[in-house]
């Protein structure tokens, strides 16, 4: 009889996926021996990518590092759920400074720790520096390329929801174009978020030529705890950029979080990638590809170009082309091979002059 | 309280000379103040600085208004900053030049201050012999001190040996050797 | 040892000798000196055990300590006037977070107008962050205050800011006496964190508090800062026994015992002070000088005894407090009303200009002859400011107004504008 070759694709952390795994495949979150770093309890929204993020990522650091790691954590989301005065649900050693600071902060942990290491003679404790998009590609900007340049020994979390949610959603450099934000609003004229505007971190953390950078979602869980253990073998500066859908944000319902980072990368929207020493290394191949509007229509904050009275193909068109742009740059197909440099989406959209 | 007054211009020196004068000083056990006047130097730009020395804690800290001593590195600041503002009427004023006080046109000055005080001596020269660059400051306080007789030769090259090594501390000893014997000789000529 | 060395290098040189464990600092004039030093000496090994984090600015200066710190290293950092400012998040960060982390301020002017000189304003701006404030008089006391402000900082849990004037202290050469090794190590234990980041120990730094209990932490800081009132007097009374000289403190005095007229100041114009002070003595005036060394906490009680007895109190400083007046003569007033005195606020040294003696005399003589007015501007040039006003009345585009009085007072000889 012949053979059936049964692939199993990993769609959540409690799947029939999981279990059926070799223990030593299976998640970290799927053990019970899982830490818990942020604990139950923290009042996050019902659905809050952020969360699941950061629980991922952490506990999957503390399980590389034997229980090792101490946290800086930025204002934002994160940091005021999950410290509700007068309780907190971190359980590893955890620091919030300011805004704009958390990669400096870390970088001085990072120090002290290099020198409390060599007077004790104990391997020191790793650093890990949390930010949401506002306080680590905005306003914590100019600390995170400082922290690169000098090679601090911390990896940082960049928990990308694409917008400042903690203070009601207004626009950062990382929400993509066209979105409505209450600081992007659709009007005539104005679609949303201007489509020139923005930045691509993980690639300018590339550019400074940094031991390690990837992207990932909170849909790939594997992919995920795969790449922080990976980030943990190296010493250096390391940047991890994880898209976290916001529901409330997004315009979402809140049991939609993990579809929709799934959909952002099946669609090309957000490219997950790794890179070292400022080369790509690897991507994640789109299984089947789909396309943006199956990502756009599920979020309110998309409607306008879907709206019956005045919808705006011609946006839906150009989101699809950035789209389509970036699984030919980043090779996301099978078959094809990613630009060893890709360029940023916003210089085209620059070039273009629309 | 002794108060010095060096005028030259950015780049030449000027700093550190009121810097060795306040170390040669304190080696013979005086209270010794030096500082700049503090600016966004630029090389070539004129450039004042300042030295105290006396026998007790100096606590004043203001520029010097009346020096004692004024010790002009770059001749050609004459034409466009008044180096001499204040001085003293018994003061002292040495030029790094190498012609004569009379002949630069400072009559008046030397009529005005006891004889031997206003004094040239070619510090340029003696630097560029010796370090190979202008740096006349060893030569200008090795000259105050033959002058003056306020400071000891050997401290002033003491000065210079305790902040830079070797062949640096070699050439600017030789300079300030060089501008002595210069103005003693020229002391004993008049 | 005794040595001719510039401010910055004694001050560098004693802070090395305190055995911090991370310096992150941005240099900014006139404090580069300082932390070039400190960055050479980590490089050589002569600091050992000691990172020194060549930061991006300010703000990444003091956030890199504040980390290091809740880390339980013992940090130390610099700056001044607009590197001063531009940290003032992480400033207030620290103080509320009770880091004892010091930093040296080398007093410079804040701009605008771009000015590199010195004068109190950047400290001053940050007189109410919740940071101790003391003022060195010579490089001597600038070197001896680095090594009590981190004794003093670790035992409070506060961080401590040690101010120096820009330029002239800093950048000046005399004489200073740099302890040894084994004298400050037996001053200065090592650090021992009240708070501090341990995996075997994991706690949360750094939440929110609420309305429930946020007076009462402003409230703990201030009375640490009184405690700091006895404490900082006992600290100097053990500086002195180890190291044989008296320095810092809250209050000095200098000929007040029998001083109808006191004058009170901060920092280097002490020094200047001083010497007038014995001109006029020497006249028969009973004049005397208190030196003000702790501004923050403010020392009412020590300022209050230091005044009794006083018929005229002078407060000369070197900040103005735009609209309002003096910062320091407010201060000093709170000591001074329950004597019912209330002093006279000069004005002086704004942006570098230089405090003279001739200027001092003058002054002192008009308060002599009971004419110095409650607030004067000293050297201020009436005229130079009159001509500005005389032109903004006259035309509505009057152009930069620093730049339009810069070239009005450097007029040439004939009194034309060059």
């Amino acid at each position: 009889m012949q053979e059936t070759q049964v692939r199993f694709y990993q769609t959540g952390t409690f799947t029939v996926g999981n279990r059926l795994l070799n223990p030593g495949d299976r998640t970290v979150q799927s053990s019970s021996e899982r830490f818990n770093s942020l604990n139950s309890g923290h009042r996050a929204c019902q659905g809050c990518g952020e969360a699941l993020g950061a629980r991922y990522a952490i506990d999957a650091a503390m399980a590389a590092t034997g229980g090792q790691v101490i946290a800086a954590n930025a204002t934002g989301c994160l940091e005021v759920f999950s410290t509700p005065y007068p309780e907190s649900a971190w359980r590893l050693p955890w620091f919030h400074s300011l805004f704009g600071n958390t990669a400096a902060v870390a970088g001085g942990m990072a120090a002290a720790m290099q020198v409390k290491a060599a007077k004790s003679g104990r391997p020191a404790p790793r650093i890990i520096a949390m930010g949401g998009d506002g306080g680590t590609t905005d306003i914590g900007f100019g600390c995170l390329s400082g922290m690169f340049d000098r090679n601090d020994d911390v990896l940082y979390i960049c928990f990308d929801n694409q917008a400042y949610m903690n203070t009601g959603v207004q626009r950062s450099s990382q929400t993509p174009p066209a979105a409505r934000t209450a600081t992007t609003m659709p009007t005539a004229g104005h679609p949303g978020n201007t489509f020139s505007q923005g930045k691509n971190v993980p690639l300018i953390a590339m550019a400074h030529g940094i031991p390690y950078v990837a992207t990932a979602t909170v849909a790939d869980l594997h992919d995920l705890e795969r790449k922080v253990d990976y980030a943990m073998n190296f010493h250096g500066a390391r940047y991890i950029h994880i898209l976290v859908p916001c529901p409330l944000g997004w315009g979402v319902a809140s049991n939609k979080t993990v579809e929709m980072a799934r959909l952002a990368q099946q669609t090309g929207f957000f490219p997950v990638f790794e890179a070292e020493y400022g080369e790509v290394t690897k991507v994640s191949k789109i299984r089947r590809k789909e396309p943006i509007e199956k990502f756009l229509m599920p979020q309110k904050r998309y409607a306008h170009l879907f709206n019956k009275k005045a919808p705006q193909p011609e946006i839906i068109q150009r989101l699809q082309a950035m789209a389509d742009r970036n699984i030919v740059k980043f090779g996301l197909l099978e078959g094809t091979e990613p630009d060893p440099v890709p360029p940023s989406e916003q210089g085209v959209e620059r070039a273009l002059k629309i | 309280m002794y108060q010095i007054r060096i005028h030259g211009r950015g780049g030449q020196g000027v700093v550190t000379a009121a810097e060795m004068l306040s170390v040669a000083a304190f080696t013979e056990g005086h209270w010794a103040q030096a500082f700049p006047s503090f600016g966004s130097e630029r090389t070539g730009a004129p450039v004042v600085a300042f030295a105290r020395i006396d026998d007790k804690e100096i606590r004043l800290r203001e520029p010097i208004q009346e020096p004692d001593v004024v010790l002009v590195q770059d001749k050609t600041l004459l034409e466009s900053v008044d180096v001499f503002s204040g001085i003293r009427p018994d003061g002292y004023v040495l030029i790094n030049s190498s012609v004569s006080p009379e002949e630069m046109g400072l009559g008046d000055l030397v009529d005005r201050l006891p004889p031997g005080h206003v004094m040239t001596v070619p510090g340029t020269k003696f630097a560029i012999d010796f370090i190979g660059r202008p740096l006349p400051g060893a030569a200008m306080l090795a000259g105050f001190a033959a002058m003056t007789g306020g400071l000891k030769l050997e401290n002033v090259q003491a000065a210079y040996s305790a902040r830079y090594g070797g062949k640096v501390a070699q050439a600017n000893a030789a300079v300030a050797q060089a501008a002595y014997d210069y103005i003693i000789k020229a002391k004993a000529a008049r | 040892m005794l040595k001719q060395i510039e401010g910055s290098q004694g001050v560098a040189q004693a802070v090395a000798l305190c055995r911090p464990e991370v310096i992150c600092a941005y240099p900014i004039s006139p404090q580069t000196h300082i932390v070039e030093a400190l960055g050479t000496m980590c490089r050589k090994g002569e600091l050992k055990d000691c990172e020194y984090l060549n930061v991006e600015s300010e703000f990444s200066a003091m956030s890199g300590v504040i980390g290091a710190s809740v880390a339980g290293a013992r940090t130390y950092t610099a700056t001044a006037s607009q590197g001063l400012l531009y940290m003032v998040e992480a400033v207030y960060n620290a103080s509320g977070l009770g880091l004892p982390i010091v930093m040296t301020v080398a007093n410079r002017a804040i701009g605008a107008p771009i000015n590199i000189w010195n004068d109190h304003s950047d400290s001053m701006s940050q007189r109410d962050s919740g940071w101790l404030q003391i003022y060195a008089e010579t490089n001597q006391e600038a070197a001896d205050m680095h090594i009590q402000a981190f004794r003093i900082a670790e035992e409070l849990s506060l961080p401590v800011m040690v101010c120096m004037d820009g330029f002239i202290l800093t950048h000046a050469v005399e004489r200073i006496d740099v302890p040894t090794q084994e004298q400050v190590d037996a001053f200065l234990p090592p650090y021992d964190p009240r708070q501090v980041l341990d995996p075997d120990n994991p706690v949360s730094i750094g939440a929110m508090v609420g309305p429930e209990a946020f007076t009462e932490v402003r409230y703990l800081a201030h009375l640490k800062h009184l405690q700091a009132l006895e404490l900082i007097p006992q600290v100097c009374t053990e500086f002195e026994k180890i190291f044989g000289r008296a320095s810092g403190g809250l209050v000095s005095q200098y000929r007040c015992e029998d001083a109808e007229i006191r004058v009170v100041a901060m920092g280097s114009c002490l020094g200047t002070i001083k010497d007038v002070v014995d001109e006029m003595r020497e006249k028969g005036i009973r004049i005397g000088v208190v030196g003000l060394k702790c501004f923050r906490p403010f020392p009412v009680q020590a300022m209050k005894q230091a005044l009794e007895g006083a018929k005229q109190v002078i407060v000369v400083e070197r900040t103005l407090a735009v609209g309002s007046g003096g910062v320091l003569n407010r201060d000093v007033m709170v000591a001074s009303r329950d004597l019912g005195i209330l002093p006279k606020c000069v004005i002086a040294g704004l942006g570098g200009r230089a405090i003279t003696k001739a200027s001092l005399h003058k002054t002192f003589a008009e308060a002599v002859a009971g004419k110095l007015g409650s607030l004067t501007f000293m050297d201020l040039d009436m005229d130079l400011v009159e001509r500005q006003l005389a032109r903004e009345k006259a035309a509505r585009r009057t152009g930069p107004l620093p730049e339009a009085m810069m070239r009005d007072a450097h007029r040439d000889d004939a009194g034309e504008i060059l």
